[in-house]
């Protein structure tokens, strides 16, 4: 069994790389023939720089939008963000200072990620606008996170698995030495999930977590008057 | 089809969010282009037999030249930000004028022909097959957008719906479903130089009609000079200009700013018009055909500077787009951005000291500012952000005793879009325009009742038609839209007797 997942884990980590790179040589590649930031924008590299910081790390225009998505949705990513890196622990030995200093957040922080997932699928089935934009797949995300954010707050604070066999389990990754999974029902839920979630990633919305960073409304610095901007499609029409 | 009796929504004081009700705009259809507004744009003149190939192809092609149509096709999240952010669905009521909505009658064919998720698990993800009444519904809805991008600025993604449903229409172009008013404009353009289609002679003869206009009031000869070969400025302005009410009194009002400021200037018949609709068809070819001539014009005349006269979304072309499209203009003065915005010149006279005004002139009037959305959220003035806010106001307020601001969330980048822009501004589209009107009227009604405001300034020749037609529908009169300009003709002195050029020394220093 440990080896089927040890086996889920090396195909689901190849997807989510290659998956996820392709994509952003995509959107890298895929030339913005016009200046289009949504003003007021920056007008230097180093505010697009801020610009970018507020949005992925404070949601800023969420906060302008909706206060009520913007706090659920702030709780959900900033506790999924705590909760990852203290899961760096179990692929690590020894575990670096900050990491160890993050543990009791990161423990908590599974609730703050709960709640705000909780309350995303509440919003998602009881406002009319946005259960009407929902598709099947959009529950199923919230479904799936919640089932992975509740499964590992199980395993800290109610039923606890053998952490330590985890850990040499993922660490056996690395040094290819092996080791044996717990055969725990809650834990392998738990990784399961996270196996689908990394294989799907790179096929399904998720993609806004790169696609945030390529969004030229949000991106581009607003000098149009200053500098030329032009793409290679279309300097092919002053040739001609 | 057009023309359809409607109820004009009743206006309330906060901007509510609406109940959906599907299908409540699905009736309105705008006149379908003629061929030949077609084939003079390079599209096919009516819709081809392979529809459905051709379309796929266009829209991988889209996607394969513009990221911001990739990144936003992937990148949304279904989190229901926009939902309640445009005007046309809290006018309307139909989901389909939610952001979100409107993106996804295009995602939902994206995701079938080019994800794996659409592919092979197409119910899962919201996919479906390209059909007729897929069609339908682009023409419809993607001619409902004003491409005002308000949604753009609550998105956390930054997605602008705008470009999606500029790419909606120019797949809607290249399989020959376009829309008349749009393409037909297009046309003529190409044809004319104009909008309107208006000959160099009736603007000559619409010009010396304002110099005789304003000597009569004033008595002092200002000039409004046509293709002056060796003037230092050359003016484009939107066409409506030359032709209407409140519009041509901010083309008085440029003049006479000009004329105190001593400086020379010209229309050309050539680039006779600032407004650009290639970019409401998304078309790049066809907005740098329109963009070449204002180059042409800037060659032919020799001018040193580009100023371009009240227009929302011809300034965003003009800012944003105008130096990619037809640049360089390394031929201009550097000194001066090029183009540069006439509420930028205007604002740089008045801090230079060389105008004066009587805002008495302005005291039968209570003014507020509406932000045109195109200037608002696609375009800058001056050179730190916000500039597009502060200097219209900073006009304004020179020459008018009397102005309040509209609610701070329906003004600056929040601003409501008047309802007509984007290619709406046809009479086909009457119910969507009223309609989607709503929230501006609203405010506009809010800060007339709290603070007295008679008028509404705006510096969009869109924005100004729109209001004279749509302001009746609520309950008020067509004359309340006035243009910025116009309140600067009305307070401006005009100390200068004769126009610069007549005047002893003129041109033996530089004026600026």
């Amino acid at each position: 069994m440990s080896s089927v997942y040890a086996l889920l884990f090396i195909v689901a980590t190849i997807v989510l790389v290659i998956g996820l790179t392709r994509k952003i040589v995509q959107y890298a590649k895929t030339p913005a023939p016009l200046k289009i930031p949504t003003t007021p924008a920056p007008v230097t590299q180093t505010g697009v720089v801020f610009r970018l910081f507020r949005e992925v790390v404070l949601f800023e225009s969420l906060f302008k939008s909706t206060k009520w998505t913007w706090i659920f949705s702030w709780l959900f990513h900033m506790g999924l963000f705590l909760v990852l890196l203290r899961h760096v622990r179990y692929f690590i030995d020894p575990v670096w200072l900050p990491i160890q200093l993050i543990q009791p957040f990161g423990k908590y922080a599974a609730f703050a990620m709960v709640a705000g997932l909780a309350g995303l699928l509440v919003r998602r089935i009881f406002v009319d606008r946005v259960r009407y934009i929902s598709a099947p797949s959009d529950y199923l995300w919230l479904l799936i996170l919640l089932t992975i954010g509740m499964s590992g707050a199980m395993m800290t604070f109610v039923i606890h698995t053998d952490v330590v066999a985890v850990k040499q389990f993922f660490t056996g990754f690395w040094t290819l030495s092996g080791g044996e999974l717990p055969m725990d029902p809650i834990l392998l839920i738990h990784l399961t999930l996270v196996a689908v979630l990394m294989i799907l990633l790179p096929f399904s919305k998720l993609l806004h977590i790169p696609g945030v960073f390529f969004s030229p409304t949000r991106n581009q610095v607003d000098n149009p008057r200053e500098r030329r901007h032009l793409v290679e499609w279309a300097r092919k029409f002053e040739e001609s | 089809m057009a023309g359809a009796e409607f109820e004009t929504p009743e206006l309330s004081e906060h901007i509510e969010v609406p109940e959906l009700v599907e299908g409540t705009m699905e009736h309105i259809t705008c006149f379908v282009a003629k061929p030949e507004h077609q084939t003079d744009l390079g599209f096919p003149g009516e819709k081809v037999e392979n529809w459905k190939e051709v379309a796929i192809d266009k829209m991988g092609d889209l996607l394969s030249r513009y990221r911001s149509f990739q990144v936003f096709m992937d990148a949304c999240v279904k989190c229901g930000s926009c939902t309640d952010k445009c005007h046309y669905f809290l006018g309307t009521q139909d989901p389909k004028n939610m952001p979100v909505g409107r993106q996804d009658l295009l995602r939902k064919v994206y995701r079938r022909y080019f994800t794996f998720a659409g592919k092979y698990f197409p119910k899962l993800v919201g996919a479906v097959d390209l059909s007729e009444e897929i069609i339908d519904d682009w023409y419809s809805y993607f001619h409902q957008c004003s491409q005002c991008r308000r949604c753009s600025v609550f998105c956390p993604y930054g997605i602008d719906t705008a470009e999606i449903s500029m790419a909606a229409r120019e797949i809607l172009d290249s399989i020959g479903v376009g829309q008349k008013y749009c393409n037909e404009i297009i046309g003529k353009v190409h044809k004319i130089g104009n909008n309107l289609g208006l000959p160099g002679p009736a603007i000559l003869d619409t010009l010396e009609g304002l110099e005789e206009d304003v000597y009569e009031e004033d008595e002092v000869a200002v000039k409004y000079p046509l293709d002056v070969k060796g003037a230092d400025i050359l003016l484009v302005t939107p066409s409506a200009d030359f032709f209407a009410e409140p519009h041509v009194d901010g083309l008085i009002g440029y003049g006479k700013v000009f004329h105190e400021a001593g400086v020379s200037w010209t229309l050309s018949t050539k680039a006779s018009e600032a407004g650009n609709f290639g970019m409401f068809i998304g078309s790049y070819e066809n907005m740098r055909r329109v963009s070449l001539r204002i180059r042409e014009a800037a060659l032919e005349l020799g001018v040193k500077r580009i100023v371009f006269g009240e227009c929302g979304h011809a300034w965003r072309i003009a800012y944003s787009f105008l130096n990619t499209l037809a640049g360089p203009f390394d031929f201009l003065d550097p000194d001066y951005p090029v183009p540069q915005h006439i509420c930028e010149f205007t604002l740089n006279e008045i801090e230079k000291g060389t105008l004066e005004f009587d805002k008495s002139e302005n005291d039968d009037m209570s003014i507020t500012f509406h932000d045109s959305c195109n200037v608002a959220r696609a375009s800058r003035m001056g050179d730190t952000p916000g500039g597009q806010f502060e200097i219209p106001r900073k006009v304004i307020k020179a020459v008018v005793n009397n102005y309040h601001d509209m609610e701070w969330d329906t003004i600056h980048e929040r601003t409501f879009c008047c309802g007509g822009g984007g290619g709406l501004l046809t009479d086909d589209l009457m119910e969507v325009r009223v309609k989607g009107a709503k929230p501006r009227m609203s405010a506009f009604k809010n800060v007339m009742e709290e603070k007295g405001v008679t008028h509404l300034a705006a510096i969009c020749a869109i924005c100004k038609s729109q209001f004279t037609k749509v302001l009746p529908y609520y309950g008020m009169d067509m004359f309340q839209i006035v243009s910025v300009h116009q309140l600067v003709s009305n307070a401006i002195v005009l100390n200068r007797k004769t126009p610069p050029e007549e005047a002893p020394g003129y041109g033996e220093d530089d004026d600026e």
